[in-house]
């Protein structure tokens, strides 16, 4: 049965780190739902997130064949235990009239930030699991969405199960 | 330079090595009572270019030969090699057979095979050889030119994005940016494409990094935090393996190609015989266990035997040692699940286990290492094998073996291909190195030539790479220039490298060259014979040369050999001490509608062959 994964990842900051992952994902016909990448507090650790769908023997396949990549140093399904799963949304929203109070309150509910304004758009930041993302986008009217951009989940595991050199 | 206490410094003559400041050379005094050595004692604090930094890490690492071809961006390389005499470059005419040739080095010897390319057309003809290493896990280096750092992303003349055309087929690659890290990544690229699960590394060095100079130094090893194979295998799963093989009742041991890699062989020789199971070898675990021994039921798979298929397919307990159950090995997988057996997957790289199949009892590791442990903790065992089961085992197998599965007409008029691998295998009493190409004639040399050593048989067995068979001899007959190379290959293959006929005779590379030319692309006439109506799609090789007259023009010996009678004596004559230093062609025409059996076909179940009497 396929489900949902999220797997983080630590790995060399090095130059063409990231197409070697990306080229495994492809080469080895895996899904890629979204891939996060930025060095960590070490600036010559680069950490990851990806979150893909297969089955456990296919996810098992990820995993192995990620921790053979050179480069990579560690690798933990975050799915297998407790963790926390966010993801950064901005949305620039046509907003004028009588919209405008609305689109606040609906932000508002989602804890949702104004971070721009002009006298016909809105632009939102909000943070949380990609399902609440959705769930913004479901509240507003499609008509009023002018653009939308994601950074795909990053993910940490809970208490102290942690991804460290 | 330094000098301390105790230190002498001494000025030498090195027949064309060095600039002269690198002939200085520190030596301790009471390290070297005699003083001179022949060695330069320390490179530390000696300023050096990219250039002369590569050659003598390679030169560090007892690098014997570099196959490879110059070009611009390694002029710079070449002009060191020129300079050095530590090891011997050979001059390929085409890049692929560059990196085959240094590929074929590592099967046969088990150290690391160097190439050395040119950027642009350079790598991209080198990409066949790398994937073809990659595939069957070879250890390589490829140093690679690039275009100067500063021209990188600009559409250089002959550039190519070498790492990333690479990336798929690599072990590992490096693009060296800074000449300061040239010296450690070399000895990374080294020690990768070494250990664990061995592989290919490409090196790409830009040419300005090739005369940037800085302080050289070559390290004895690299520490690298994100690379750690696993040598020694988990205690408590070689326990529940060996107990598992003890109540086994219909016992298989399926070798594969980790088996010669790992230097395994003889451990895996010991433990079959204590168990007294029956074995089988995958096309790339020829040799690993001696092929006439009784217990060994010959080569599995697509062409496997009927008795080691059926003994694969029935058996109740599985140790897979170094294999990876491909498609060509156990055909379709939901088949081979039909019949309940528990697994035992001895391999190195954890992503070969439960690949395709599901294991029970996964033990990774390496293969010496873990059949050693295995061994002893078999000999402490209390239970001892199941007799009375492994006999009415062995007489099942038995049964399978009566079958005789490699028969084939022996009384032809025309000369049959698999009588010239036996005949062969006989003029070599068995103890030639077998290179060959990849098709029907590939198929025929593992199934008659028996090897009985690990590093005899040479083929692609992953990619499947034609054209690999000259460049393959090449690089076997120079690393044991004393021993008989023959080249199993087919009229078409060869054609496919056939410019190095040009190479063996530079370096009079005396290899034996047995052509079974059936004026077709065998194997794809034989699936088309079988499973396209008998079209023959362009598979029929028009316009084929005078193979005699080739190999003269090149300056070798030519033979055609077009009756039975003659094969034994022409085999004889290519191996006799009048040629020992000659190459020989060798081209026998034999039987065009000879096809392979037994067949498994694709998506077919490991036990549904097509044996060649149901024809």
């Amino acid at each position: 049965m396929s489900r949902r994964h999220i797997i983080s990842l630590l790995m060399e900051n090095e130059a063409g780190a990231l197409s070697r992952v990306a080229g495994l994902f492809s080469a080895r016909a895996y899904n890629i739902e979204s891939l996060t990448v930025a060095p960590t507090e070490d600036a010559t650790l680069s950490r990851m997130t990806i979150v893909t769908v297969g089955s456990e023997d296919i996810i098992e396949q990820i995993t192995k064949q990620l921790n053979k990549l050179v480069d990579v140093i560690k690798v933990m399904d975050l799915t297998e235990g407790s963790h926390i799963e966010r993801e950064l949304m901005l949305v620039k929203l046509r907003a004028v009239g009588a919209d405008r109070e609305e689109i606040k309150r609906t932000a508002d509910i989602f804890r949702g930030n104004i971070i721009d304004v002009t006298e016909s758009t809105y632009t939102i930041e909000l943070t949380g699991a990609g399902s609440k993302l959705d769930a913004f986008l479901e509240a507003i009217d499609s008509a009023f969405i002018l653009e939308t951009v994601r950074t795909g989940a990053s993910g940490i595991g809970r208490g102290e199960r942690s991804l460290k050199v | 330079m330094f000098a301390g206490p105790g230190v002498k410094i001494k000025a030498r003559k090195f027949a064309g090595w060095l600039p002269w400041h690198d002939f200085l050379t520190v030596t301790g005094q009471n390290d070297y009572p005699h003083g001179f050595t022949n060695e330069l004692i320390f490179y530390q604090f000696m300023e050096a270019t990219g250039a002369e930094i590569v050659v003598r890490c390679l030169a560090e690492e007892g690098v014997e030969f570099v196959f490879g071809y110059p070009g611009g961006a390694v002029l710079n390389i070449y002009d060191e090699i020129f300079k050095q005499n530590k090891f011997k470059h050979v001059l390929v005419r085409h890049e692929q057979a560059a990196v085959h040739a240094a590929d074929a080095y590592a099967r046969s010897t088990g150290r690391v095979g160097v190439a050395l390319v040119t950027s642009g057309p350079g790598v991209t003809n080198a990409v066949t050889g790398i994937a073809t290493a990659y595939m069957d896990s070879i250890p390589i280096v490829v140093v690679t030119g690039q275009v100067p750092t500063p021209a990188i992303g600009l559409d250089a003349f002959q550039e190519v994005d070498t790492v990333g055309i690479t990336r798929p087929c690599v072990k590992h690659n490096f693009l060296v940016k800074d000449v300061k890290d040239l010296a450690a990544t070399m000895k990374k690229a080294f020690i990768i494409a070494a250990t664990g699960r061995p592989g290919p590394v490409v090196v790409d060095v830009p040419k300005d990094v090739t005369y940037h100079t800085t302080d050289f130094e070559y390290p004895a090893t690299v520490e690298m935090r994100s690379y750690s194979p696993v040598v020694k295998g988990h205690s408590g799963q070689m326990k529940r393996a060996v107990q598992m093989l003890l109540e086994a009742k219909r016992p298989m041991i399926y070798a594969g190609g980790g088996v010669v890699l790992g230097d395994a062989s003889e451990q895996l020789a010991e433990l079959t015989r204590l168990l007294g199971f029956p074995i089988t070898n995958t096309l790339m675990g020829l040799g690993g266990y001696p092929a006439t021994d009784r217990q060994n039921l010959g080569m599995l798979g697509m062409h496997g035997t009927y008795e080691a298929n059926m003994a694969m397919q029935h058996s109740d307990v599985l140790l897979a040692v170094g294999a990876r159950f491909d498609d060509r090995v156990i055909g379709n997988p939901a088949h081979f699940a039909r019949e309940q057996r528990r697994i035992i997957h001895i391999d190195v790289d954890p992503s070969s286990i439960s690949k395709r199949v599901k294991v029970d009892v996964p033990i990774v590791g390496d293969v010496k290492n873990v059949l050693t442990d295995m061994l002893a903790l078999l000999k402490q065992a209390k239970e001892k094998p199941d007799v009375a089961a492994l006999n009415a085992w062995w007489t099942q197998i038995e049964l399978w073996r009566s079958k005789n599965c490699l028969k084939y007409n022996r009384n032809s008029p025309i000369i049959k291909p698999q009588y010239v691998v036996e005949k062969l295998w006989e003029v070599t009493k068995g103890d030639a190195y077998v290179t060959s190409d990849v098709g029907q004639h590939q198929m025929w040399a593992a199934q008659y030539y028996k090897f009985d050593k690990p590093r005899r048989w040479i083929n692609s067995g992953g990619l499947g790479t034609m054209g690999v068979g000259l460049p393959y001899a090449m690089g076997v007959q120079l690393a044991f220039p004393d021993a008989q190379v023959a080249c199993i290959t087919g009229e078409s293959s060869i054609q496919m490298n056939i410019q190095e006929l040009s190479t063996c005779k530079q370096y009079r590379i005396p290899v034996k060259v047995v052509t079974l030319n059936n004026r077709y692309m065998g194997m794809v006439r034989q699936w088309q014979e079988f499973f396209y109506g008998s079209r023959y799609a362009e598979s029929y090789m028009e316009s084929l040369p005078d193979f005699v007259k080739l190999a003269e023009a090149y300056g070798h010996v030519g033979m055609r050999i077009d009756r039975p009678e003659d094969v034994e004596a022409a085999l004889k004559e290519a191996f006799s001490p009048a040629l020992k230093e000659r190459m020989v062609f060798m081209d026998f025409q034999t039987d065009q509608t000879e096809n392979v059996f037994p067949m498994v076909e694709g998506g077919k179940g490991l036990s549904e062959m097509i044996l060649a009497e149901e024809l």
